[in-house]
């Protein structure tokens, strides 16, 4: 492993030029409070334990590398690997993080949670969390993604999470992180923001990373143990990217393994049709480098400066900007970023069901896309790891419509 | 820095501290409901005895504002207002009054145009100086430096939970006023002022000289008179943003922030304002 690819970000939260805390200054000192009591997390032993314990009994790690033979068997290529994640319970890889932030925040002596959801996948982690560990919690979603994920939204209420819908700009994931940090601004003595993707101000891309970093260290050790080599090939979707960092990170400092995250393409290249921030070389406009929410990072924008609208048929995915570790990632030209459209998805998770016996969500459904394009022009004996990041009962409404 | 002429802002706190009188800073969203009616807003302002304006300039994504200034920031960009139209306002009214003038911004925007273009266009406008929201004295090397280079204030925020060593840096890193928000929180009306205020002045006071200006639910002509004794200006924001969207016309908007602006400011008058010997 190089050192170099492995001690981002540096003690100002940069990854390259990339991130950093661009926050009002009544979030600073919280934030300082928030890496100072992250770092003596991490190195608490007990903590540690106590966060495997969960994960392991609660939330329901190691998840299976499965061998998608059939699946392989139908592409002609490369030898599929799907990390199950969403076998995790709740359905997705966003529990790791949120038990991670929700021990966190009882360590810290918090007692009220509060999350932006998109999909509503990481709004139900964090509810089910709240929940086990004994935390008030809102959570704030767009009534856009509401309404195309109803299912989540009940599934909240149920776990006892208060569910407050965003009426503004576009009503989707981005407004949603809007109405949570200003929450957060009003009561951040008492709450603690557990939020949901590698973006916001630093600490949060890198703890977010870190408590999803387990993912590609299972699945390192388990194709390793299958192949008796690593891998040639990751892919994983990318809204914010934290399901793609928690598989890429243990395998950065491996120059032979080649990453290729995937954006939502939407129903277009022009601005306000898609979502890709990184995948400007499959011609998808209007990502320049800029702020959003804390971060400095690739932001879907106007020329001026005003954050663009965006389009997914995929919530968790639909969001302007994408975590600075990716813009980084790609800058260095270590990772790929690749876009699949709409139609490609809804496509491939319909092939996924039907081959495989799984219905993803319609985010890693994009990740899939990528795959079936993919793995037929690879060798044989080539192996490539899908983070199958969630399953796809939340999204039946819409995949209902293609059946 | 000590080689730059003061600038307007400067020259006015110093004026305010010399009269004892508690300064009054208005703030609008430049555009709402039009770049026009902004500048007729602003003038009217002027006239009604604002000691500083500060023009918003509206972002899609204000996460420091509530509602109010929410809705003006998706009023100002329903009508197309973009930064570069926020400093042509800034060069019109320049044209028609001397009256400090401060953008108040979020940083993208200023981002994309560039640091050193933005701080000459603003210089060049007749703007005295910025504050952006969302970047804290860690971030604001290099925008500090393209403002310094023109002249003009950097003005930052001090809140509540500002530790006494990010005070003393904050402090550092602004020039014109130091603007202190009053309780944690985004932008918006308050009936009372926070309790916590006058200890957390006072550990502003203690970390600079500069003049302070106390913002975030401010819309009462008693907080104004509670001011009088604690700090040296109130920045008054939603209070006037909200008269702005009641308001049918321009000429309407500019009547009502006037009046509002010139009630504020007759209590400020009437305040006590801190007493001491001027630096």
């Amino acid at each position: 492993m190089t050192a170099t690819s492995q001690t981002w970000p540096d003690a100002r939260g940069r990854f390259g030029p990339y991130g950093g805390r661009y926050v009002p200054e009544t979030l600073m000192a919280p934030l300082e409070e928030l890496e100072r009591a992250y770092e003596a997390a991490r190195a608490d032993a007990e903590f540690m334990a106590l966060l495997d314990a969960e994960l392991k009994n609660f939330a329901g790690r190691p998840t299976p590398l499965q061998f998608a033979s059939r699946l392989t068997e139908h592409l002609g290529g490369a030898r599929i690997y799907l990390k199950r994640e969403d076998l995790l319970h709740t359905g997705a890889h966003k529990i790791n993080n949120c038990l991670g932030q929700g021990l966190l925040a009882v360590r810290m002596g918090k007692k009220r949670i509060i999350a932006e959801t998109g999909a509503g996948q990481h709004g139900v982690a964090t509810a089910t969390v709240a929940a086990r560990l004994g935390l008030e919690c809102v959570v704030y979603m767009g009534t856009e993604d509401m309404e195309r994920q109803r299912l989540n939204v009940s599934r909240m209420r149920m776990l006892g999470a208060e569910v407050v819908g965003v009426n503004a700009g576009s009503r989707t994931l981005k407004d949603a992180i809007n109405e949570a940090m200003r929450d957060w601004v009003t009561n951040v003595r008492t709450t603690h923001y557990l939020l949901g993707s590698v973006l916001g101000a630093h600490p949060y891309p890198r703890m977010v990373r870190d408590f999803h970093a387990c993912i590609g260290r299972e699945a390192r050790a388990q194709i390793l143990a299958a192949e008796k080599r690593l891998p040639d090939t990751l892919v994983a979707c990318v809204g914010g990217g934290s399901n793609a960092i928690g598989l890429f990170y243990d395998f950065l400092g491996d120059a032979s393994v080649k990453m290729v995250g995937v954006e939502a393409g939407g129903r277009g290249t022009g601005l306000g049709e898609h979502a890709a921030r990184l995948a400007f070389q499959a011609g998808f406009s209007g990502a320049r480098p800029g702020v959003l929410q804390g971060t400095y990072s690739c932001v879907l924008q106007t020329p001026d400066g005003q954050i663009a609208a965006t389009h997914s048929v995929s919530a968790g995915l639909d969001y302007p900007a994408v975590g600075p570790e990716h813009a980084w990632l790609a800058e260095q030209g270590r990772a790929e970023y690749t876009a699949a459209s709409d139609e490609a998805a809804i496509d491939a998770a319909r092939t996924l069901a039907r081959i495989e016996g799984i219905i993803p969500a319609l985010e890693s459904a994009h990740a899939l896309a990528e795959i079936i394009l993919r793995a037929p022009k690879m060798r044989r004996e080539e192996i490539i790891i899908m983070n199958l990041s969630g399953r796809g009962d939340k999204d039946m409404e819409i995949l209902s419509k293609y059946l | 820095m000590s080689a730059q002429p003061p600038t307007r802002i400067t020259r006015r706190f110093k004026e305010l501290r010399r009269s004892g009188e508690l300064g009054l800073v208005a703030y609008i969203t430049a555009g709402d409901p039009a770049l026009e009616a902004s500048e007729q807003i602003a003038l009217a302002l002027a006239e009604a005895g604002a000691d500083v304006i500060e023009l918003g300039v509206p972002f899609s994504d204000p996460v420091a504002d509530g509602p109010v200034v929410q809705r003006a920031s998706e009023r100002a960009l329903r009508c197309g207002t973009t930064l570069g139209g926020v400093l042509d306002l800034v060069k019109r009214l320049r044209t028609k009054t001397q009256v400090p003038l401060l953008l108040f911004s979020y940083y993208n925007p200023v981002l994309q145009m560039g640091l050193h273009e933005f701080a000459a266009a603003a210089a060049d406008a007749g703007a005295d100086g910025a504050l952006i929201t969302d970047i804290t004295p860690e971030e604001a090397g290099e925008y500090r430096g393209a403002m310094r280079a023109r002249g003009l204030d950097t003005v930052f925020l001090a809140a509540p939970t500002s530790t006494d060593a990010r005070l003393k840096m904050i402090a550092e890193a602004s020039t014109g006023f130091l603007y202190v928000i009053s309780r944690t929180g985004v932008t918006g009306t308050k009936d009372a002022l926070a309790e916590e205020l006058p200890a957390l002045v006072r550990r502003v006071r203690a970390a600079t000289a500069l003049p302070i200006a106390v913002g975030f639910g401010i819309s009462l002509p008693e907080h104004v008179s509670l001011l009088g004794g604690l700090a040296d200006a109130a920045v008054v924001g939603s209070a006037l943003v909200a008269e702005i969207e009641k308001a049918q016309s321009a000429e309407a908007a500019a009547k009502a922030v006037a009046t509002k602006a010139r009630m504020l400011k007759e209590a400020a008058r009437r305040g006590i304002s801190r007493r001491e010997p001027t630096r």
